[in-house]
């Protein structure tokens, strides 16, 4: 039977939604015991939200003063003095687990399983590769843990009507400080997170300035929605590389997702193709976003955006 | 610091439309133009400012791959690196043999910086790096947008999903790239015929003696869900109506 580690990731307050779809994926394996462990300074109020998740078993708790901070030098070690117990360790496909799974996997000298988007078995598992372009199924062997990490925008999150029990733990793990985290810059946004939004509006080069990016802002606050921006945008410096959408951004999977002034390369399909609804907008009737927009509008965006804005309540 | 070494994947070209074949065994790679990993390209653009700037000795590029790789590591010596090597694998070697092949090239050339693209474009894993350094036993700062030397450590900004994250980490280390780490530079011709003189040294992976290591199975290769086309609408009323009528609005 398998008994399953997920990994929660958190900000020392707050359960990032993540954890909450990493365990709806270990949900899915048949017959699973999932056990949530809390790497933290005080694990408290982080433990009391993991204990809500339906399906989990058990929230545990490792709380240390160099857990203060997610360091994957720091966390790995002790993640593996834990992982003895268990047929498998999970964690999300954030920049929180995509840096911390693949060093606790080979610490277990074993391979990770990257982005996992559907179970078939205990052991054997779908994921994307070559930007999406294909899904490749890969089975794992029985007889070695099985660490992956969980593409979050293929899952919904697990509800929040449970109880389990929180136990705090403790781990010998040699903790090294050769890597110490400095400061955090979240990028300030009162909208919506992009990667949870319900809805998300999404500009490209076509916008041509950050200061023609007000656009999008306008038309997202408007609809309470997230912004997310194509490479071209942000490599072109209109906005932040944190609201990149795309094979090397942020995967997303909204109800609603709005491009405009976005042509559609593979790279950028691949992280909006779990939306419930594509809308594009862009003045090339050619686009590619086109053949997988669920409603498209041809037309200037100059004119259409700011007609679109004025006409919502 | 004396030496920094960089990994270049050769992998399908950024631009290729990738095929299954047929069959289901694969991805169609015939014929197909091969290119260095973008990212790994990054990193090699970093390491030679690193260099330039007079805070190393020697770039050594080293890819893991069929003979073929030759391509992408003279073009990795054209770029600028010193030298190249390559360890010569007949199959597809999964994440951590490459992670082990690496630390061995680390073990003998004892680099004060491994520095790798955060993900190859072609299996996405993004795994090399924090693998290499875990076995390394040794700090990673992956997703690097900005790397400043300070003698026996390095400050590294990191790409996180909620921003830019900083770390100090102790050297040596390996950091992963990602895209907006710096613009790698275009290879002239006269570096072509240059790089043609520049050393390449072929190692067998087997003569590294790397442990054998759990195999993930590939089970199935299968196109993904195509998305169906949707409506097209004529102007705004139309595409507010269309978002009212599926509840969006």
């Amino acid at each position: 039977m398998s008994k399953i580690l997920v990994i929660a990731e958190h900000d020392g307050q707050t359960l990032n939604p993540s954890t909450a779809k990493t365990v709806a994926c270990a949900a899915d394996i048949n017959g699973a015991t999932i056990d949530v462990v809390v790497f933290a300074e005080s694990a408290a109020e982080v433990a009391a939200q993991a204990a809500k998740l339906d399906s989990v078993d058990r929230v545990v708790t490792i709380e240390n003063p160099a857990n203060a901070k997610a360091l994957a030098a720091v966390i790995a070690p002790q993640a593996v003095a834990l992982a003895a117990n268990y047929s498998h360790v999970f964690g999300p496909s954030s920049t929180f687990g995509k840096d911390l799974m693949p060093r606790i996997a080979a610490l277990l000298g074993v391979n990770q399983i990257s982005d996992i988007m559907s179970v078939v078995s205990s052991h054997s598992f779908q994921r994307p590769i070559y930007a999406g372009n294909v899904v490749l199924t890969v089975e794992a062997p029985a007889d070695h843990p099985v660490v992956a990490t969980v593409r979050t925008a293929s899952y919904r999150s697990v509800d929040s009507n449970n109880s389990a029990s929180i136990e705090a733990a403790v781990c010998d793990a040699v903790i090294p400080t050769h890597t110490r985290y400095v400061e955090l810059k979240a990028g300030s946004s009162d909208r919506p997170d992009l990667q949870t939004a319900a809805k998300v509006i999404s500009g490209g080069r076509a916008l041509a300035s950050s200061e023609n990016f007000e656009l999008i802002y306008a038309l997202a606050d408007k609809m309470g929605a997230g912004v997310g921006a194509s490479r071209a945008a942000v490599d072109a410096g209109y906005v932040p590389n944190e609201m990149q959408v795309g094979q090397t951004g942020k995967i997303i999977a909204p109800d609603l997702y709005v491009a405009i002034g976005i042509s559609g390369a593979i790279q950028h399909l691949t992280g909006i193709k779990d939306a419930g609804t594509i809308v594009a907008i862009n003045k090339d009737a050619e686009a590619p976003i086109f053949e997988v927009a669920d409603i498209g509008l041809v037309g200037d965006l100059f004119s259409v955006v700011p007609e679109l804005t004025n006409s919502l309540e | 610091m004396d030496k920094i070494l960089v990994g270049l994947k050769r992998v399908v070209d950024y631009n290729v439309r990738v095929r299954v074949k047929s069959d289901g065994s694969g991805v169609e790679t015939d014929g197909v133009k091969m290119s260095i990993n973008p990212f790994d390209e990054i990193a090699l653009e970093e390491a030679l400012r690193i260099k330039e700037r007079g805070d190393a000795n020697e770039v050594i590029v080293v890819s893991i791959g069929s003979s073929d790789a030759q391509q992408q590591l003279r073009t990795g010596l054209a770029m600028g690196a010193d030298r190249a090597i390559l360890v010569e694998a007949d199959v597809d070697t999964d994440a951590i043999s490459r992670a082990r092949a690496l630390l061995e090239i680390v073990n003998r050339e004892n680099p004060g910086l491994v520095i790798l693209g955060k993900q190859a474009i072609d299996d996405d894993n993004s795994q090399t790096g924090q693998m290499l350094a875990a076995l390394w036993g040794r700090p990673q700062a992956t997703f690097a947008s900005a790397v400043e030397l300070n003698g026996d450590t390095a400050r590294v900004i990191r790409e996180v999903d909620v921003g830019l994250e900083t770390i100090d980490i102790d050297l040596p280390a390996v950091i992963t790239c990602d895209l907006r780490l710096n613009e790698p530079r275009y290879v002239k011709l006269p570096d072509i015929m240059k790089a043609k003189k520049k050393p390449l040294d072929q190692i067998p992976m087997a003569e590294l003696n790397i442990a054998a290591s759990p195999q993930l199975t590939a089970t199935s290769y299968e196109p993904p869900e195509q998305r169906q086309k949707g409506v097209m609408v004529d102007d705004v009323a139309g595409l507010i109506a269309a978002l009212k009528d599926k509840g969006l609005l």
